[in-house]
């Protein structure tokens, strides 16, 4: 099939950037979203043109590297119904028709500063991670596993939060662009288990005071977030954060700095 | 045949284990006997890691926590990408919570076996010992390991094993353990005593005085090409499977760091060793970047047939039975279609090189279900592998309930890597080398849940441990920008960026990475025999003189320039493929993942030559024309009998 692509081209944070129409011709309904770039691209460096960069690792939707606003949808999640949630990899180009306008852009949002074309800085995110998303277990001090008993419940509850791979599409879905699914999905996986009882209520506090530092807005509930998520993080995470901050306040927590 | 390929140099020995004690006893004599650093004198020296998935964000963790100061050096935007994150099935540990008889020992045992005696019977110990504590480390660390209902740790099997001794969270065993060490590295970051290098790529080793001393390093989104020092420097980079171009690898895995390691002066084991997995889903276009692995636990209620007739091109629902060959039942009825998978991939090649592969280019076999939802039905199946039903489903547009899965065998990991010693030292004083990226634990051939293993051992356990008596060595002199090494490694690299940037060819890097992947496929893959590795090493040095004659890199280096990157990634993977050619074919037996087709049984198995090549084989660079060097490691089996494997 032959596509037209709107494509977003920015050489840099302090350039300005606008749309570029590209034509890609000969797609094969069986390539993934990125392979169909990697043709784009072949093309341009062919042409004498600079190729679109963006960012993409495994490309087996678990990486979280890849993604793009495809259509103004995070990983063009939710604009197909045949096509159930999942990373930018790992859409593939069957879902579009021939001749249709795909307009491609970088994740948007003040904490994730434009890099090149499609590629944003999202160490904001990690930035989270360091302010509480840990259990503190120093190497070799761990007792035997089977002393920590955890309800299968619990684990499989912590599990399921545990998967967020970290794209930041939430933050790229939401129009206050919030972190908020991101690190209650981190705040719920390590608060549902024994483990991470101790740090709890300093962990919730801490990686909240951090998401306000970086510049992502506040959560109004709207839940783009959870509908973009490539991994089904559900919006059930953000209430029980929003629980146990409260209960964490109460119970005296304070941010570090 | 050898004279003109290689010569052969001074054997060379791993003397760090403690021979003269029992097995047992020899890791925990080695700690003893290892100098210690006290922890004033820890602050006092600095350690960059390279890598930050299982081994090298385990290590870095580790070391800070220690005392050390730590650099931590990664390609992607956070550490938390690594490959190791893809991984899915599990992590073996000889727990024996299954009561079913395993121990340190079996694990052991089964692990030195399902290496083919490729591997050091000293190393693989150590790893079966240290498992046990990496269950530990990441149940504190709130992996969410999957439970039983009382609370305590499930258990499943794996391929080559009769005990359930596999840990796992889902599918996604690899990344819930890396976001452990993820965690714990960010932790440290936070405390100061790691600092971060993201998107930052190692070009260039720096050594003075015999000993690694620094990384030559470019920023990926400056462009800036810096020095970084250091008193130990640890590569914990993962693997070269991109090598062919298609893998089941991350698109950005590549041989860079090693590499060029390498051409310092650190000895390559074993490079011809690769591990293929028969379960995977067939390419499909010229354009297809990447393969995608299905489970290995998919040829549990799985068959896997062919056509009889070659050329067969019909619907497989309108084939009847009598015209079907179940090939794996058929050759190997005792294990079938769970036959390992070096056995499984070469007999898909087999009949697909007789013609009688299916899907759009004949290279596919039917991995096929019907008989399994006929006689479980199909939502039992569903439970089972509805996850895997749905990924296949996605990718290839076709339904697997109602159509037999295709599936082709796919390059997954390599057990070849820089040769180390039990320290996991390599051949340069102060340049360590673990995970992925070292070639010790797995021999010929990785046994399932096994590498995820080894990334955590020598991440957590192993070198915080044997680090300690290289650094005790010191005061080390100190190093920086105006050294000559330094000014030499830091100045070659600009001139291979420049020279890159400046031949501005007609071909892309791309189309480079291509045509060496599928040569490397071919003639290196599956199945390698003295003709096609000739006929490689006939072809690489063209494709080499053409790539750096021919090839187009657009824009600049001081930018964010994803083409730069991939060239100098291409670049070392044509070195590198020359060598694993060279060492494929100077290694005239079969073992594991390396199948040399003079060396069979008379039934078509992989036979071993223990008599001439029960050795690590370690190559040492030499400039272009000139042949490499051989340096031979004996390995000797004292606690695991030589034996053919047999499957029938």
């Amino acid at each position: 099939m032959n596509l037209k692509l709107r494509v977003w081209r920015q050489r840099s944070a302090a350039e300005k950037g606008q749309m570029v129409t590209y034509e890609v011709t000969d797609v094969s309904p069986d390539m993934s979203f990125l392979e169909m770039l990697d043709v784009l691209n072949e093309q341009l460096i062919l042409n004498g043109e600079d190729p679109v960069s963006f960012d993409h690792d495994c490309r087996e939707g678990i990486c979280g590297s890849c993604g793009v606003m495809i259509n103004g949808r995070a990983h063009g999640n939710g604009l197909f119904d045949s096509h159930p949630q999942t990373a930018t990899c790992q859409l593939h180009m069957r879902s579009f028709k021939d001749g249709d306008t795909i307009d491609v852009e970088p994740w948007r949002a003040t904490a994730f500063p434009l890099i090149k074309d499609l590629a944003v800085d999202r160490s904001a995110l990690d930035r989270i991670i360091q302010a509480g998303g840990y259990i503190s277990a120093p190497t070799g001090t761990a007792p035997e596993a089977h002393s920590i008993l955890v309800a299968k419940k619990d684990s499989d509850a912590a599990f399921d939060a545990a998967t967020c791979i970290g794209c930041g599409a939430c933050v790229a879905a939401c129009p206050n662009a919030s972190s908020m699914l991101f690190t209650s999905a981190k705040v719920v996986h390590l608060g549902l288990m024994p483990q991470g009882q101790p740090e709890r209520n300093d962990r919730v506090v801490n990686m909240i005071h951090q998401q306000d530092l970086e510049g992502f807005g506040g959560c109004t509930n709207i839940g783009e977030c959870s509908v973009s998520c490539p991994k089904g993080i559900s919006m059930e995470n953000i209430s029980r954060l929003n629980h146990d901050l409260l209960g964490a306040l109460r119970a005296g927590a304070r941010p570090k700095s | 045949m050898a004279l003109e390929l290689f010569t052969v140099g001074e054997p060379i020995a791993d003397t760090k284990a403690p021979t003269d004690v029992p097995i047992g006893e020899r890791w925990s004599e080695r700690r003893f006997r290892a100098k210690l650093v006290n922890p004033a004198n820890r602050r006092k020296l600095t350690v960059i890691v390279v890598g930050t998935g299982l081994a090298g964000g385990a290590a870095a963790a580790t070391l800070g926590e220690a005392g050390y100061k730590v650099k931590s050096f990664w390609y992607q935007d956070s550490p938390r990408r690594a490959h190791s994150v893809a991984a899915q099935g599990g992590i073996n540990a000889a727990k024996n919570y299954r009561n079913d008889g395993d121990s340190v020992h079996r694990l052991f045992y089964d692990t030195v076996k399902g290496g083919d005696f490729r591997a050091r019977e000293n190393n693989v110990h150590r790893l079966a010992e240290v498992s046990t504590a990496i269950i530990d480390q990441c149940v504190a660390q709130g992996v969410p390991f999957a439970r039983e209902y009382g609370g305590l740790l499930d258990n499943r099997s794996f391929g080559g094993t009769q005990v359930s001794r596999t840990f796992y969270a889902r599918g996604q065993t690899g990344q819930q353990l890396l976001y452990g060490a993820y965690q714990a590295l960010e932790r440290q970051m936070a405390a100061g005593t790691v600092e971060q290098h993201a998107r930052t790529e190692m070009l260039d080793l720096i050594v003075v005085d015999g000993k690694a001393r620094g990384i030559v390093a470019r920023n990926l989104i400056t462009g800036e090409i810096s020095t970084h020092f250091a008193d130990a420097v640890v590569l914990a980079t993962g693997g070269y499977s991109n090598v062919f171009y298609l893998s089941t690898n991350a698109k950005g895995s590549n041989a860079t760091a090693i590499w060029r390691a390498h051409k310092r002066g650190a000895l390559f084991a074993n490079p011809c060793y690769t591990q293929i997995h028969p379960t995977c889903i067939p390419v499909h276009g010229e354009y297809q970047s990447k393969l995608t692995l299905m489970s290995e636990s998919l040829r549990n209620d799985g068959r896997v047939w062919v056509p009889k007739e070659r050329g067969d091109t019909r619907d497989p629902r309108q084939i009847p039975e009598a015209e079907r060959d179940y090939y794996l039942e058929r050759i190997y009825p005792s294990f079938g279609n769970l036959v390992p998978r070096d056995i499984a991939s070469r007999q898909a090649k087999n009949v697909c090189d007789e013609g009688r592969g299916v899907g759009p280019n004949g290279l596919g076999v039917y991995l096929d279900f019907a008989e399994a939802i006929e006689r479980l039905g199909r939502p039992a199946i569903e439970a089972k592998y509805g996850n895997l039903f749905d990924m296949y489903a996605q990718i290839t547009g076709e339904d697997p309930y109602e159509v037999p899965m295709r599936i082709y065998p796919a390059v997954h990991y390599t057990m070849g890597g820089l040769w180390v010693d039990y320290d996991l030292q390599s051949t340069i004083p102060g340049l360590f080398v673990i995970g992925e990226a070292n070639f010790s634990d797995h021999g010929a051939n990785r046994l399932g849940a096994s590498a995820l293993m080894q990334g955590l051992a020598d991440g957590y356990f192993v070198l915080p441990n044997t680090i300690n008596d290289y650094l005790a060595s010191g005061p080390f002199d100190k190093v920086d920008d105006s050294n000559p090494a330094a000014i030499e490694a830091l100045e070659g690299v600009r001139a291979q960026t420049e020279r890159l940037l400046s031949i501005n060819g007609n071909r892309t890097t791309a189309s480079f990475h291509r045509e060496l992947g599928r040569l490397m496929f071919d003639l290196c893959g599956m199945e390698r025999s003295e003709e096609s590795l000739r006929k490689a090493l006939d072809r690489i040095p063209e494709i080499r003189q053409e790539f750096w004659t021919n090839v187009r890199v657009p824009g600049e280096a001081g930018r964010f320039n994803q083409s730069l990157e991939h060239a100098g990634r291409v670049a070392d993977f044509i070195e590198l493929a020359e060598l694993m050619c060279v060492d494929a074919l100077h290694r005239n037996e079969s073992c594991g993942g390396h199948f040399r087709a003079e060396s069979q049984t008379p039934d078509g198995e992989a036979l071993r030559d223990d008599e001439n090549f029960a050795y690590v084989a370690a190559w040492e660079w030499t400039p272009e024309g000139v042949p490499p060097v051989l340096h031979k490691e004996d390995l000797e089996f004292e606690y695991v009998h030589l034996a053919q494997r047999s499957y029938k």
